[in-house]
């Protein structure tokens, strides 16, 4: 068993009065500087100027898509399994492709459910699920607003991605259009 | 010589005027509350709610919390004993905002053969009510707390009766001191003993007393423990919303100002400028009006300068659009300043000569604006030290209370009561 001592206080810290008048000279420091330079405040008015996200923020999902502007996905369910929230709702369709077999005829992330862990990355074999769009406040008016259906997540136009994560990997396609025979 | 109509009127003009300056301080001292907590912490605090493009640095932002306050759903939990339950933010607001009648802002002055008095109320025993009337206040806070039929409002409720006692004790003794100096508990002549030297040299110890048990009587941090919203949740007013949330919020703020007040009247002499006595203010209307003109052009340039120097800041905002009223407002404060300070020339010049009745008005004039500075600036004090101090953990308060605060306010009375049998014989 070991004791642990605690710090004994001074004398001029148990009455307080120093130690107050201490704290009371330094935020009156801090009130004098930033009156008298109010551009030298660490402050950037939100809506109006955004501070430029971090390389690797994790942000909204977006579906990839293959060349020919299909999905990638395959609707295998291995994000919908690893997802905690549960806000993955895939619904899977047949493909006359055989190398292909499956696709989602629904690909719904229910935004209000979901906390951001990324797992649905991780899981995925394909690469067909990133959350690189730099989008932290969002918003709207109805719920149903927030569930992101397949079509909204393949939209890729006008959206900034974050470049540097989750940079393209060059997937090896096992069974894809190339190693046909 | 002395007129009843005259004196009903004035005493009701000054219960008006008495009435309703805590009011009007509420919505300053919230704004000054944000706005000071923001620079504070290097922020800027609101500016964003505007009204046809005014947006007066945030003042604005009360109008919204009032609209907001009064337009949420007024609850009554069930459980609640009802009549208490209502009766209780009335009861704290009431009593909050009575202390003021008994604190008069300038000296009683002749004009035209009338006595005008600038006191509500000139009670005989007028310190010992504004005492009886603060400690009722606390009612308000158990009330509530019992009422609610909530833990967390019971708790709340029960420490800050707790508090309020032990407090109550150093607070009363500490004034003690000040009382065995003066010779009379009637406030006006606290006052009128405070015209050479202030209350705070003849009691210094008193004074930090004071101060101490009026940051714990009026429920501030540090001492706000009957709201600790980390433990309880929010205290006393957990359960109220609305409109009766509004009356608690207002009533913490005009026992504020009532603290404020009567800490500048007891200790910082009150309405006395400093070194300079009714009779030698009345003797000199020149300096008067020059004092108050400088005081007059300092805030107008003051304000002017800062509102211009941070409407720069502000472009930010908008984008780079200029926005009129800081220009407009800024340009007034030093357009304000540059009359005092041309009045002021004109005065000295001989131009312009003072009517008869001239000197004592003037002199009330400044006693007042001298009082009011003295409230702002513990207005400011409460501000400044809610953001610098943590809150006291509830047996370091009781200690702090029983064990240091009581044995100093006795040895303060002691050492007093020495001193004077000495100096007086």
């Amino acid at each position: 068993m070991r004791i642990v001592e605690r710090p004994k206080p001074s004398l001029a810290t148990k009455v307080y009065l120093v130690e107050v008048a201490k704290g009371l000279y330094l935020t009156m420091r801090h009130v004098l500087f930033n009156l008298l330079n109010p551009k030298r405040l660490p402050i950037v008015f939100f809506p109006e100027q955004k501070k430029a996200l971090p390389p690797a923020t994790r942000g909204r999902h977006r579906l990839m898509k293959r060349e020919d502007d299909s999905p990638r996905c395959t609707a295998c369910m291995l994000c919908a399994t690893a997802c905690p929230a549960e806000c993955i709702h895939i619904l899977a369709e047949e493909v006359p492709d055989p190398a292909i077999e499956k696709r989602p005829a629904k690909f719904d992330i229910d935004m209000l459910r979901c906390v951001f862990c990324g797992f649905c990355v991780e899981a995925c074999p394909l690469d067909a699920i990133r959350m690189d769009v730099p989008e932290v406040t969002i918003a709207d008016f109805t719920r149903n607003g927030l569930v992101y259906g397949k079509e909204f997540l393949m939209d890729h136009d006008n959206k900034d991605f974050v470049p540097g994560y989750n940079p393209p990997r060059p997937v090896t396609w096992t069974h894809g259009p190339k190693a046909r025979p | 010589m002395s007129d009843p109509t005259f004196t009903l009127l004035n005493i009701v003009v000054m219960v008006v005027v008495m009435w309703a300056t805590p009011l009007q301080f509420i919505p300053f001292f919230i704004w000054l509350e944000r706005k000071g907590s923001a620079i504070i912490q290097d922020r800027i605090g609101p500016q964003r709610a505007e009204v046809l493009g005014f947006r007066l640095f945030g003042l604005v932002h009360n109008f919204a919390d009032v609209i907001k306050l009064l337009w949420k759903e007024n609850i009554t939990p069930s459980a609640a004993h009802r009549s208490y339950y209502l009766l209780a933010p009335f009861w704290s607001m009431t009593l909050a905002l009575l202390p003021l009648l008994l604190i008069p802002l300038a000296a009683p002055l002749e004009l035209g053969g009338r006595k005008v008095v600038f006191q509500a109320a000139d009670l005989n025993m007028g310190l010992l009510f504004i005492l009886a009337l603060t400690s009722l206040g606390v009612f308000g806070v158990v009330l509530a707390g019992w009422a609610s039929n909530n833990k967390f409002s019971l708790m709340g409720g029960l420490r800050s009766s707790a508090q309020m006692i032990s407090y109550e004790i150093s607070m009363g003794l500490s004034i003690v001191g000040l009382l065995m100096v003066t010779q009379s508990v009637r406030v006006s002549d606290i006052v009128e003993a405070q015209s050479g030297s202030w209350g705070i040299f003849l009691q210094p110890v008193g004074f930090l007393l004071f101060l101490i048990s009026s940051f714990a009587e009026t429920n501030r941090n540090p001492f706000d423990l009957a709201e600790g919203e980390s433990e309880l949740v929010a205290g006393y007013h957990i359960e109220y919303s609305s409109v009766k949330f509004a009356l608690f919020f207002m009533a913490e703020y005009a026992n504020m100002v009532a603290a404020a007040f009567l800490l500048s009247t007891l200790f910082l002499g009150g309405y006395q400028v400093p070194f300079a006595p009714t009779e030698v203010l009345r003797a000199n209307p020149g300096a008067v009006l020059t004092a108050l003109l400088l005081l007059l052009a300092a805030l107008g340039g003051g304000a002017g300068a800062v509102i211009l120097k941070r409407a720069k800041q502000q472009e930010a905002l908008h984008q780079g659009v200029k926005r009129l009223e800081p220009f407009l407002l800024g340009w007034i404060g030093l357009a304000k300043a540059g009359a005092a300070l041309l009045l002021l020339v004109l005065f000295w010049a001989g131009v312009l000569s003072l009517p008869s009745w001239a000197p004592p008005v003037l002199g009330a004039t400044l006693q007042m604006a001298c009082l009011l500075l003295k409230v702002l600036f513990f207005c400011w004090l409460f501000v400044w030290v809610r953001w610098t101090l943590p809150r006291f953990r509830y047996d370091q308060l009781m200690n702090m209370g029983w064990k240091v605060m009581l044995p100093i306010a006795l040895l303060n009375l002691l050492v007093t009561g020495v001193v004077l049998l000495i100096v007086k014989g």
